[in-house]
Parts: C-alpha cells; sequence; structure tokens
C-alpha cells in the first residue's frame, strides 16, 4: 500500500498515467479504509482452512462471548474520547462491579432484580464523580480517571478484608454471609438465547447499536463529538459543554459496570483479580477502531471490530497451538499496525 | 549604505499574491514604522524577514549579504529578531525571568552541561545592564505583565547580537505608561544603533518614534512618508482611496434601542461608557488590537462578564451567564478566529459545511434528537444560493473552503434562525475582497435585527457600518458620524 501511495503522490506524469494515479489513489483509499475487514476476512478464511473446527458455529459464539465484555467497555471509552477525554477507570469500575455484584447477592442477599440496577448506578455513580473532579475541579481527565482507578482498585477490597467473594464467605466480623449468586443473575453470563447466541453476545449487540446510534445518529452524539473537536466553538454554540462530558463519563461508567456484570455472571464469584487486563485491551480496541473504515477518529462501530478482530486472532492463534504467553504480544503488534494504518498511512489521504 | 535592502520581493500563497514586488531599505539606527490594512502583505513580509516563510522570488541583502533565513533560529544567528505581539511563547510558566532570558543559550549547542542558579543569574543580570532593563530576575514568567515580557523578549534579542528588532504592534496590549516606557527604551536603542521595524497601526505611537513611514497595500509598498509624517495622506494610502464614507444607503435608525448598555465597565479600572443600537443598524465598533472589543462582544454573549454596568435587550434586562442564555435572548455571535471559535476540526463529525451552519440550531431543527430528515441539507443549500458560497454542495468539508467562504458560512449560521442582535468579531479575517463584499452586502441587507460588528480595520469599518465607535482601553472613547472624526479618533 505504501508503494501505491507513493506513486499516487508523485507530482510528475502524462495525462494517462494521471488517470492511472486517479484509479490507483481511489483503490488505495479503499483498500485503506477496508483494511480492518479485509485482514479479518483473511484471518476467518486463513484460520478456517488451518483448522476446520474453527469455523463451527460454537467456535464463532465463543470468539463473540469472549470479547464481549472488552467490547461494551471499549465502546464506553469511544465516547468519553469522543468528548475530547479518555476514561481510565473503566477497567477498575469493571472489576469492583463484579465484587459490588457478589457483595449484594452473597452478603446482602439481594436478587437479580434487585442486584443489576444497583451495580449500574454504582458505574454511573462513579463515572458522575469522574465527570465532577473533570468539570468541576478542572482535572485533567488522565489524571482524574488514573486517580479513580487506584481508588476503586483499592476500595473494591476493603468490604471483605482482601477476600474473594463466594457463597460462605466468612465477613471481617466474623460472620458467615448466608446468601447466594441468584440463579436468574447467572444467566446474563450462562445463557444463550436460542441455545446458539450467548446472552452476554446479545448485551453486546444492544450496547453497540444504541451507542452508534447515539453518537453517530442524534443531536447529541453531534454536540458530543462538538466537544472533543472543538470546545470553545460548541460552548460558543450554546451547547454547554460540561453537560455533554457528565454524560459522556456516567455513559463509559455505568457501560463498565454493565461489563462487571456479565463477568460476575459468568464466572459465579467476585474474584479479586478479575478484570486484570481489560482497560488495556478495551482502550486498544477503541483504538483498532480508529482503522476501521478509515475513520481516523474515535467511533463505536470501529472499536467493536476491534475487539472482534483481536478475539478472533487470538482464538485462531490458540487452536493453531500458539502458545498463551504470546497472546499480549499479539494485541500489541495489531494495535501499532492499526495505528501505523490509522495515522501513518491515512495521512496521505488529506 | 542600507542594514537591509529587499528587492521585488513576492510571495504567492495559491493563486493569491501576498507580495507582489516589495522594494524597501531600512538603515543601521532608525525606526521605520510599516503601515497597512489587513491582507496588505505586512505579516508575510515579516514571515520571510524572521524565516517562518521562504520568499517566492526577489532577493534580500543584509549587510550586502544574501539574506534567506530558512528558519527563525537562523534569522536570528543573522541578527535579524522579531518579537510578536503576542508574548505568551517567550517563555513559558514555572520559568524565571532570568531562565527566559537564557532560553536561547540553553538551545545552542556547544553550551554546558551543567548550569549553575548563580552563573544564571549573573549571565542574566549582564543581559538586562547590556539593554538597560530593569527586571525581577527571580520572579516566574508567568507573572509577568504584558510589558515586561515584551522587555524581556527585547533584551534577549539585543544579547543575541541582534541589529535589525521587528515589532509587531507591540503596544497592542499596553498601558499608555507601559508604551511610553517602551518608546524611550526603543528611542535609546536606536541611538545606540540598532534598526528597528515598528509594525502599527496606531498614528500615535508612530508620530511618538518613527523616523520614516512605509505604506504597504496590495503586496507592494505604496507609499513612503519622511518626518514630519502626514497620516491623513498615509492612512488614504493605505485603504486607497479619500477618507469618506462609501455608504450611499446609510440608515439613521431612531425610536428605543432594540439593545443598550448603561455605565458599563470592561474592566474595573477602565472608564465607564453607554452604549444604544437600533434594529436595522450596522454599528462597528474599531479599534486597535488588545482594545477591548472581544472583551467588550463576548460580555454581550455570555462569553464573559462586565465588570460593573448593565444592559438591556429589547427593553429588559440582559444579563446572560452562558452563551446558551444569550442565544436564547435573541444575541448570536460569530466570534473572532474562525478555526478557534466556530470550526470543527478536519474529519472529525460535524466538519462538513451543513454541520457547521447547524451546530446552533441542532436542538430546534431536530427537536427528537434523531438527526433525521433533511433540514440541515435544505438550510445550507439556502445559505449556499444566497450568500453565493462556493462549495461543492452542503456536505463539503468545511476544511475544503477558502477562508472567505468558510466564514461566510460561519455568517449563514448565525443568520439560519432570527436573532435581534448580531454580534461579528472581525468578520472580514482572513476574508479576499470579492468574498468581503458578499459579506457586507449579505450583513447590510437584513433590516430586522441590529448588528454590531468589532474591526480593528477602519477601511472595513467604513465599508460596513452606518455608524462606527471607537474603542481604546477598554472603553468608547468616541461615537462619529463623521469617517474623519473616525480615522483621528482611532489614531488619538
Amino acid at each position: 500500500m505504501t508503494s501505491i501511495n507513493d506513486e499516487s503522490l508523485s507530482p510528475r506524469g502524462t495525462k494517462a498515467k494521471g488517470e492511472t494515479i486517479h484509479w490507483l489513489a481511489g483503490l488505495s483509499a479503499t483498500l485503506r479504509s477496508g483494511a480492518v475487514f479485509i485482514l479479518l476476512a483473511a484471518l476467518l478464511l486463513g484460520f478456517t482452512a488451518a483448522e476446520p473446527a474453527f469455523a463451527n458455529i460454537g467456535n464463532l459464539m465463543s470468539i463473540l462471548q469472549a470479547v464481549a465484555v472488552v467490547a461494551i467497555l471499549g465502546a464506553g471509552v469511544t465516547v468519553t474520547l469522543a468528548v475530547g477525554g479518555f476514561d481510565l477507570s473503566i477497567g477498575a469500575v469493571a472489576a469492583s462491579s463484579v465484587m459490588a455484584a457478589s457483595y449484594a447477592m452473597i452478603v446482602w442477599g439481594l436478587d437479580a432484580v434487585t442486584t443489576v440496577p444497583l451495580v449500574l448506578a454504582f458505574g454511573a455513580l462513579v463515572g458522575l464523580v469522574n465527570a465532577l473532579l473533570i468539570v468541576r475541579l478542572r482535572v485533567p481527565d488522565l489524571l482524574a480517571t488514573l486517580s479513580m482507578m487506584f481508588l476503586l482498585s483499592g476500595l473494591q477490597l476493603i468490604p471483605t478484608a482482601g477476600r474473594s467473594i463466594s457463597a460462605g464467605l466468612i465477613l471481617p466480623d466474623g460472620t458467615t454471609a448466608t446468601g447466594a449468586y441468584d440463579p436468574a443473575f447467572l444467566l446474563i453470563g450462562r445463557a444463550s438465547l436460542f441455545g446458539v447466541i450467548p446472552v452476554s453476545v446479545v448485551l453486546m449487540i444492544l450496547v453497540a447499536i444504541a451507542l452508534f446510534v447515539l453518537t453517530e445518529h442524534t443531536r447529541i452524539g453531534r454536540l458530543l463529538f462538538a466537544t472533543g473537536g472543538n470546545e470553545v466553538a460548541t460552548r460558543l454554540a450554546g451547547a454547554s459543554t460540561e453537560r455533554l462530558k457528565v454524560l459522556a463519563y456516567v455513559i463509559s461508567g455505568s457501560l463498565a459496570s454493565l461489563g462487571g456484570i456479565v463477568i460476575a455472571a459468568r464466572v459465579g464469584r467476585g474474584d479479586v483479580s478479575s478484570g486484570g487486563s481489560l482497560l488495556m485491551d478495551a482502550v486498544a480496541a477503541a483504538l483498532i477502531g480508529f482503522a476501521v473504515l478509515g475513520k481516523r477518529r474515535p467511533n463505536v462501530l470501529g472499536a467493536i471490530v476491534g475487539a472482534v478482530f483481536v478475539g478472533v486472532l487470538l482464538n485462531g492463534l490458540t487452536m493453531l497451538n500458539a502458545p498463551y504467553y504470546t497472546q499480549d504480544f499479539v494485541k500489541g503488534a495489531v494495535l501499532v499496525g492499526a495505528l501505523a494504518l490509522t495515522y501513518g498511512l491515512g495521512r496521505n489521504n488529506s | 549604505m542600507p542594514l537591509l535592502q529587499i528587492d521585488a520581493l513576492s510571495r504567492s500563497f495559491g493563486p493569491t499574491r501576498a507580495l507582489s514586488g516589495a522594494t524597501l531599505t531600512i538603515d543601521a539606527g532608525e525606526i521605520v514604522a510599516l503601515m497597512g490594512a489587513n491582507g496588505a502583505g505586512k505579516s508575510t513580509l515579516v514571515k520571510i524577514l524572521s524565516g517562518v516563510l521562504p520568499a517566492g522570488s526577489g532577493t534580500i541583502a543584509l549587510k550586502q549579504q544574501p539574506y534567506a533565513p530558512r528558519t527563525p533560529a537562523e534569522a536570528a544567528a543573522a541578527g535579524v529578531v522579531t518579537v510578536h505581539q503576542s508574548t505568551d511563547l517567550v517563555g513559558a510558566p514555572g520559568l524565571s525571568v532570568a531562565d527566559t532570558l537564557l532560553l536561547t543559550r540553553f538551545a545552542a549547542r556547544g553550551q554546558p552541561f551543567f548550569v549553575s542558579r548563580s552563573g544564571i543569574r549573573r549571565q542574566a543580570r549582564a543581559i538586562l545592564d547590556a539593554a538597560g532593563f530593569d527586571l525581577p530576575l527571580d520572579r516566574d514568567f508567568a507573572d509577568l505583565s504584558a510589558a515586561d515580557r515584551q522587555l524581556v523578549a527585547i533584551a534577549r534579542a539585543l544579547a543575541n547580537k541582534a541589529e535589525l528588532l521587528i515589532l509587531d504592534e507591540p503596544t497592542a496590549s499596553l498601558s499608555i505608561e507601559e508604551s511610553r516606557r517602551l518608546f524611550d527604551i526603543l528611542k535609546r536603542l536606536r541611538d545606540g544603533g540598532l534598526a528597528i521595524l515598528y509594525i502599527s497601526h496606531r498614528t500615535a505611537d508612530l508620530e511618538a518614534i518613527a523616523d520614516r513611514a512605509l505604506v504597504m497595500r496590495g503586496g507592494v509598498i505604496a507609499g513612503a512618508f519622511r518626518r514630519p509624517i502626514d497620516f491623513s495622506a498615509a492612512i488614504e494610502t493605505m485603504i486607497g482611496r479619500k477618507l469618506q464614507s462609501a455608504r450611499p444607503d446609510i440608515r439613521i435608525a431612531d425610536g428605543t434601542p432594540v439593545f443598550e448598555m448603561r455605565g458599563a465597565r470592561l474592566l474595573p479600572d477602565s472608564a465607564p461608557f453607554d452604549l444604544a443600537i437600533h434594529t436595522g443598524e450596522v454599528v462597528a465598533i474599531t479599534g486597535v488590537l488588545g482594545a477591548g472589543k472581544s472583551r467588550l462582544l463576548s460580555a454581550i454573549f455570555g462569553a464573559g462578564r462586565l465588570a460593573s454596568g448593565h444592559m438591556l435587550l429589547n427593553g429588559q434586562a440582559h444579563r446572560p451567564e452562558t452563551p446558551a442564555q444569550a442565544i436564547a435572548a435573541g444575541v448570536a455571535m460569530a466570534a473572532e478566529d474562525r478555526h478557534r471559535s466556530s470550526l470543527m476540526p478536519a474529519n472529525w463529525p460535524g466538519s462538513s459545511l451543513a454541520a457547521t451552519i447547524s451546530l446552533p440550531h441542532l436542538a430546534k431543527w431536530y427537536p427528537h434528537g434523531v438527526l433525521f430528515g433533511g433540514r440541515e441539507q435544505r438550510e445550507a443549500e439556502k445559505a449556499i444560493a444566497r450568500l453565493r458560497i462556493k462549495a461543492s454542495g452542503p456536505q463539503a468539508p468545511i476544511a475544503s473552503l477558502s477562508g472567505g467562504n468558510q466564514q461566510k458560512v460561519v455568517l449563514a449560521r448565525w443568520e439560519a434562525e432570527p436573532s435581534r442582535l448580531l454580534l461579528l468579531d472581525e468578520p472580514f479575517q482572513g476574508v479576499d475582497v470579492g468574498a468581503r463584499h458578499d459579506i457586507i452586502q449579505a450583513i447590510r441587507s437584513r433590516t430586522d435585527r441590529a448588528t454590531l460588528i468589532a474591526t480593528s480595520d477602519p477601511e472595513e469599518a467604513y465599508e460596513v457600518a452606518d455608524r462606527i465607535l471607537v474603542i481604546d482601553h477598554h472603553s468608547l472613547v468616541r461615537a462619529a458620524h463623521e469617517p474623519s472624526a473616525v480615522s483621528q479618533g482611532i489614531h488619538a
């Protein structure tokens, strides 16, 4: 692709060559905007050829199930990127939501119907506090959400004195917790629609559609992006950029806690070490999304595709017996490649 | 033997010729004033001299040597130093005055790796003594006044053995007292053999210090004036015609004003003033950069505050705390510097022509929130036809439009919904003559609202307004119907 671009940028050339150049430039633009999809298709074909079991519907669904949480969190990060911010606390919000859900059911004995709204409210509250720090106290977004990340990572350990939460937990005061995970709650992580599509994948698709419509096709979405694009201009156009930022961080916090709910429902216990690589994976998905369709900006669809792309690659490589410890290297290579595609090669287009 | 000799210097930006054969000389030990309206080529000339832009054609000789700096550092090494209007970039918060004075030395190669506090102080003291300035060496750069920052920049230039000092509107943000101090210093430096190219609109400044005035128009030196400088002639050369109103359709509005300010102060210590504007009237406020034009408009639009006094819009108290409140009350503002204040970056959602127009009106045009239906498309098509915007269509990226067409789009944004009072801050910034004519016609064709325009260019004010007010030191000093009175006023 680089050579095509070099060719197309060449100022010399006869008229006939000019037409060829025009055609080549068009081709290279198409290739660039579709690069992620083309690579994804190539990966799917390649893995299927190497290992026919890869293309089983069951395996494909397990890929989607594995990336659902990352995709949901990535969509949330995308919204904060749209307002020109960055939410580094999502991983910690998801992890503490796992603990909060477990604590609510096992210690307080609540059922699924009360636990889910409670945990979502917790995520929204964290987003609100983030926004308060950023909008009111003018703390730079990276610092505010980084501090929130530390705060939550510590906070989730306090109620149980650092222990993981499962049925029969012995509380710090010596009593034994009597509650248990609500079977209805576990369905979120373990059930499948029509026995085929896991509920978590359905949630991912719903989040993707809702946020895609919100960010790309509504007035609010336009204003969210306007805030990130030119905050002064947006304020002078009469919009409250403060409220828009609050909205973005509340969305991101709520989605992170939704991710936490999915994890809790899958593992069925409140593990203190859950959600370790969630932040980085979600951020990577959002950034890979910049390259999708050649958008060169945060976009929800891109974040979802980015998450799926990484999931397909990891699943396929695992099937081909690639060792587990190469996973981070693969993710990093994909991210570097996507960013090079977005910024380095894409720049020639403008 | 002139110090600097410029011969037939030209420079184009695409089809626009910013400089078309400018020829001038500057001698050592003189202060030369450079005057010119917006777009006359002053800033292009300065950018070429200071190494920011390469010349197109023509020759420059400095001390009989060919001079073609490729970077500001090369220009400074050759002895040409420019002190810009905005002095924020001279230093940085957290650096002391002494650090700032030595910044270029820190950056130079071949300097010792380790620096000591006392060494810095000693060298900085030597620089200040050589320039004859008295500045607090340990003060943080962020705490310095604009005037002191300017002195830091000048002292640093002198320490780097400047032979030609270029000053771009140096008094724009200075008080009268500070300006006077600066003039004394400049005269002393001139007597020491320094050549100074002084760019300014303020004739009072030029009268005080210039030995010679050069007037630019259309990319060439259109006139040269020796002391005593005839400023009326210089201004007529600058704007290219006699100083008189070109308005055949001047409207004198009477009755109840739609907007009033009473006893308004922009700063706690500036003089209070009154202002009244009627529906159907186009009023221009003119004054030099930093005189308070933008501050005044921002206060009316809720993006800033009055220090004291009150405002009435349509007979009711007008106290907007946010632009949103001002817009709701019927005030619209196209702020200065459209890239910073109005446009989205390229490739970003909302960076199309149609979306640029619709941004403030989204809630009204799409009450259900979903961007469905072609309302913004239709509004953009109307605007393109009415303002003769040259663009491929409503979805054209705003960045693909020329400056004049971008400005038309910004105007179209605020004309898309009716307003009582339209505020335009420097609406002709980076706008070519043809587009300027279209914009003026568009502004004057509307009689259903009042329009208040801020511009630092008196020529633009004459062209567009029924009535011109002069602002200086954050207060309206004169309201004039007679253009000649304005020219006296702005340069008083």
